[in-house]
């Protein structure tokens, strides 16, 4: 029963990754759809995060009366990825609900709608990260060498996005509610985590709860501490990592059971 | 060598947001579509097909035939993989292609040689292939220059035209169709016509939900009549057909 469920899942996951043609042909048709017929296309999305990513860096920087060589670098990785990360999880609800038509008529895997939405906001994320060149630029920072390690650490991050927008596709086909509660969540999640506010600023024993035990945390950090020249600890490569391989067991185990009901539910 | 093996399969659809008891739905129970009752938690479902156990062989030109609400657009679903049945088995050996509608995926705002790749690709075709067979298509589909202009400035049966163009360029060795595809004008549908011979003659099983007597007995070798989610009544297409639209 478990194996014939586990099966199913990689079975399904192995052919929506053969169609990759697929994949990344939906998802830039995703993006060409919204900004058709636009001058400036996808480059709104950069345009209005880069001015999102000054105004706050102004006002807190002054609030929290951090150099700004050292906050505004922070702030916009920090922001980038956030966007990316929270904009995967409102949408993995709705990934395969938003696929309906195509769910209820193509045997199109159906791993192949959550890599579409995955592949989409990496292209935007792709849009979004030039805002930060210019932001070392305005601050005079340099770029080591050591922010390649960004690279591998976006690679967890995407793996884990991955498994969590399956598995909230999943749930949220069948509870419609749960849209609603993730985008709340989301949203405490954003002022929890360091990302508007330096982790230094944190002290004592409010900052091991906001950061060791915070998950996201260590997700951004694996992407952000290279962008930022510093070193990721190990621990957060652990937590990504065992949130990877814990998070795609139990992924595989849930679709598997669930995969043959999912058309009926939506 | 294509196959397809039903043993007592049913479709349950579960209903979310139904109030189990009601008047209402036992009123509708009476009229049309499957059976709608409620299971032993308490839900509502609404059985769509129940036991259907029959087999498919290469050759086999089947013909659905039922009034709305039969279940033939849930049979047609479970033969394409899309659901599977709730309980018994479907086993499905062989590529399933299903034109239910020719236009899915068509993207107005993008151009028809674009939408050509998005419709060619979500069929199953490589970009190779697409790539390939593309002068063909825009040859067949007779729309010119229109073919780098947006699908929006489409008229609806050039729109129609482009989906039948590429839809019909795949060879499934299991095709599964609701109703006939026929398009375009008298001179376009002498040519879609001979088109969609090709690609049936290619195919090893057909499958074709109809209400057209004609088009059962031209084009299907098998007719399966459901009624209120089971087969009523399986034959040759003359037996059917006498029974089912009478003489």
């Amino acid at each position: 029963m478990l194996n014939n469920s586990i099966s199913i899942a990689l079975a399904d996951i192995g052919t929506a990754v053969k169609r990759y043609s697929l994949v990344g042909m939906l998802g830039w048709q995703d993006v060409r759809q919204r900004y058709r017929r636009s001058a400036v296309g996808p480059f709104w999305l950069t345009i209005s995060m880069g001015v999102m990513i000054g105004t706050i860096g102004l006002v807190f920087g002054q609030i929290f009366n951090s150099p700004m060589k050292e906050f505004l670098p922070f702030l916009a990785a920090g922001m980038i990825l956030w966007s990316f990360i929270a904009t995967c999880l409102t949408e993995g609800c709705t990934s395969l609900i938003a696929a309906e038509s195509i769910i209820k008529q193509l045997p199109i895997p159906l791993f192949v709608h959550v890599l579409r939405m995955l592949w989409r906001n990496t292209l935007i994320l792709a849009h979004n990260i030039v805002i930060y060149p210019l932001v070392l630029l305005a601050v005079q920072k340099p770029l080591g060498i050591e922010a390649l390690l960004s690279i591998p650490g976006f690679i967890l991050l995407a793996l884990n996005l991955a498994w969590a927008s399956l598995l909230l596709g999943i749930f949220c086909a069948r509870y419609r509610d749960l849209p609603q509660i993730i985008t709340s969540v989301l949203q405490i999640a954003f002022y929890l985590t360091p990302i508007m506010w330096l982790p230094t600023l944190i002290s004592g024993r409010s900052g091991t709860y906001l950061l060791d035990f915070n998950p996201i945390y260590h997700l951004i950090q694996i992407v952000r501490a290279p962008l930022l020249g510093q070193d990721v600890s190990s621990t957060s490569w652990w937590v990504a990592g065992a949130m990877a391989l814990l998070g795609w067991c139990i992924a595989i185990i849930i679709y598997g059971h669930y995969k043959r009901r999912i058309a009926y539910w939506i | 060598m294509a196959s397809i093996e039903f043993h007592n399969a049913c479709v349950d659809f579960p209903i979310y947001n139904a109030n189990a008891r009601s008047l209402k739905k036992r009123l509708i129970e009476v009229a049309t579509g499957g059976k709608i009752s409620t299971n032993e938690k308490g839900r509502v479902t609404v059985r769509a097909l129940e036991n259907l156990t029959f087999s498919l062989n290469d050759g086999d030109r089947i013909g659905l035939l039922g009034h709305n609400g039969a279940g033939k657009s849930t049979l047609l679903r479970l033969l394409s993989g899309v659901y599977a049945p709730s309980s018994g088995t479907t086993k499905i050996n062989g590529e399933v292609a299903s034109l239910i509608d020719i236009s899915l995926g068509i993207d107005p705002e993008a151009t028809g040689r674009e939408n050509i790749f998005i419709r060619g690709i979500l069929l199953g075709m490589t970009k190779n292939d697409i790539s390939k067979k593309l002068e063909e298509i825009i040859e067949f589909s007779e729309l010119g220059d229109f073919i780098d202009m947006p699908v929006r400035t489409y008229s609806s049966g050039m729109h129609l035209r482009l989906a039948f163009a590429v839809s019909t360029t795949i060879r499934p060795e299991i095709l599964i169709m609701d109703e006939w595809l026929s398009v375009g004008d008298e001179g376009f549908k002498h040519k879609a016509e001979m088109r969609m011979n090709d690609l049936v003659k290619a195919t090893n099983i057909l499958v074709i939900a109809s209400h057209s007597r004609e088009l059962i007995m031209h084009a299907c070798n098998r007719v399966i009549w459901l009624e209120h989610g089971k087969v009523k009544m399986d034959a040759d297409p003359t037996t059917v057909t006498r029974a089912y639209f009478g003489e």
